[in-house]
């Protein structure tokens, strides 16, 4: 007798792209707004990005549902924190949270896959990559989500990051200025779009720097 | 009489040797390769002079768009096209077999093809391989007896129709057509109407993308109008110019010298035969 296969799953894909570049004072983090199910588009106006602390913004790709659920989860705690130690969460600290959040349920994963972005203690831009389960590392620039094959060989080839295991350690942050950095992440949800069917409709950029949190937004292809 | 077992070439058609490794490959996982579909909005109509066709140019592997601008339009006959939706492949070989057999016929019989003949051959060839020739397609042509409009599906079924969709965008595209078709459309009419269509396959699916191609076939004269709407045009303007190494970077050089593997013996025994 052949073994049964589950015919129903309580996951789903609603697609999308995220990015996020560290500069020296600056972080930018993007997603795009298209929320997709199969082949139809469910809207194309939904913000992925959500601002976790005042110097810690999350962009996440995947299951929006459980997205939501794991951003409420994080917003509680971080309330909790702040009533705790009087003061808001750094990035780092975040980060830590965020991966122990998603380990937590290490066997029914939240289907996330999260880019962490915000500036670090010393306002240098900071940016923290997680799988779906809670691995996560430090680095200089990410891409997650149906996009994110396409555009992390782009990022690699124009922010090559130094190895890790190179001394003296090398600053993992981009030496690009904050305007060139922005037309970087522009040019590559452009790209993106092009060739990957769940990226498009438009771009939700956030910019973190010294003087606080700024947003701007980009049209892209709609087909 | 020894009872040796001759292997003789495949006589043609499709070869299921391989079904059963693929099985069991699936069973352990292995993924097979994707292969090229169409994910498509195709359509066609009948107006008063005769037939429109369109269709998207998008082709899909999976999530990723491997051809941004193809033509899923094809050439059957003077005054006989195809849409082709499903399988790339499969609708290539197809209607250009298809093509082929009845300009051979068209020799045979001394006169214009007919769209029912280019019908019954496709739907005898996809039935013929039950529903494997994955090739969804809308034949639109005009002949001696007038414009004719049909639907074809991968198991060989057939429809008449007077305006049609197939791919996976033609739930969008016939919302269109449902709400704005009447008969006796004009050229202009038509071409809208076609195009408003495709454009909504482009918009609301994922399958469906980039531009509009555009057949208008009358009794004796055909327009092909490849890209006649592109409107996905590309308006992001570069700030600053891309460069890329022209050549890979040496990050390091260092030189091993191999030692010596082989042992020299001097007066060894000859090599045997």
């Amino acid at each position: 007798m052949t073994k049964q296969q589950a015919n129903w799953s309580p996951y789903d894909n609603n697609g999308g792209s995220c990015v996020a570049i560290a500069g020296r004072d600056y972080c930018v983090i993007a997603a795009d707004t298209r929320m997709s199910t199969g082949y139809s588009i469910l809207t194309r106006d939904y913000s992925k990005i959500s601002k976790l602390a005042d110097k810690a913004v999350l962009a996440s790709s995947g299951f929006q549902a459980d997205i939501k659920a794991l951003q409420k989860h994080l917003a509680a705690r971080h309330l909790i924190y702040q009533h705790q130690h009087n003061k808001q969460m750094s990035c780092p600290a975040m980060a830590q949270l965020l991966s122990n959040t998603l380990y937590y349920k290490r066997f029914f994963p939240y289907y996330a896959f999260n880019v962490l972005g915000g500036l670090d203690s010393e306002g240098k831009g900071c940016v923290f990559t997680y799988d779906a389960v809670g691995s996560y590392e430090r680095v200089g620039y990410s891409a997650q989500g149906s996009g994110s094959t396409l555009i992390m060989p782009f990022l690699d080839n124009q922010l090559k990051s130094p190895s890790p295991l190179l001394l003296p350690a090398q600053d993992a942050v981009t030496p690009l200025s904050e305007l060139e950095a922005i037309d970087l992440v522009k040019t590559v949800f452009v790209s993106a779009t092009e060739r990957d069917i769940y990226t498009g409709d438009k771009v939700e950029i956030v910019i973190l720097n010294a003087e606080g949190l700024r947003r701007e937004f980009m049209d892209l292809r709609k087909d | 009489m020894s009872k040796a077992t001759i292997d003789l070439p495949p006589k043609g058609g499709f070869s299921f040797d391989l079904c059963r490794r693929n099985d069991m490959l699936s069973k352990k996982g292995a993924r097979p390769p994707s292969y090229r579909k169409t994910g498509t909005t195709i359509v066609g109509i009948i107006f008063q002079d005769g037939v429109i066709l369109g269709a998207d140019t998008r082709a899909t592997e999976g999530p990723i768009v491997c051809d941004k601008n193809c033509e899923k339009i094809h050439y059957m006959a003077p005054n006989i096209y195809c849409c082709g939706a499903g399988t790339a492949a499969d609708t290539e070989a197809v209607t250009d077999m298809v093509s082929s057999q009845l300009q051979l016929h068209r020799y045979d019989t001394g006169r214009e093809s007919r769209v029912v003949t280019a019908l019954t051959f496709l739907k005898r060839h996809l039935f013929n391989y039950q529903g494997h020739v994955q090739a969804a397609l809308v034949l639109g042509g005009v002949d001696f007896t007038g414009p004719h409009l049909h639907t074809i599906y991968p198991h060989g079924s057939t429809d008449t129709l007077p305006f049609a969709t197939m791919g996976s965008g033609s739930l969008a595209a016939m919302s269109v057509f449902e709400s704005k078709y009447r008969e006796g459309l004009t050229k202009d009419e038509g071409i809208n109407l076609v195009s408003e269509a495709i454009c909504a396959g482009i918009f609301n699916d994922l399958g469906s993308g980039s531009n509009v191609d555009i057949c208008v076939i009358t009794k004796g004269h055909k327009e092909y109008l490849r890209n006649h709407l592109l409107p996905n045009a590309n308006v992001y303007a570069l700030k600053r110019e891309y460069t890329f190494p022209k050549k890979t970077e040496v990050l390091l050089t260092k030189i091993t010298p191999l030692r010596e593997k082989v042992e020299i013996i001097e007066g060894g025994d000859a090599m045997e035969e």
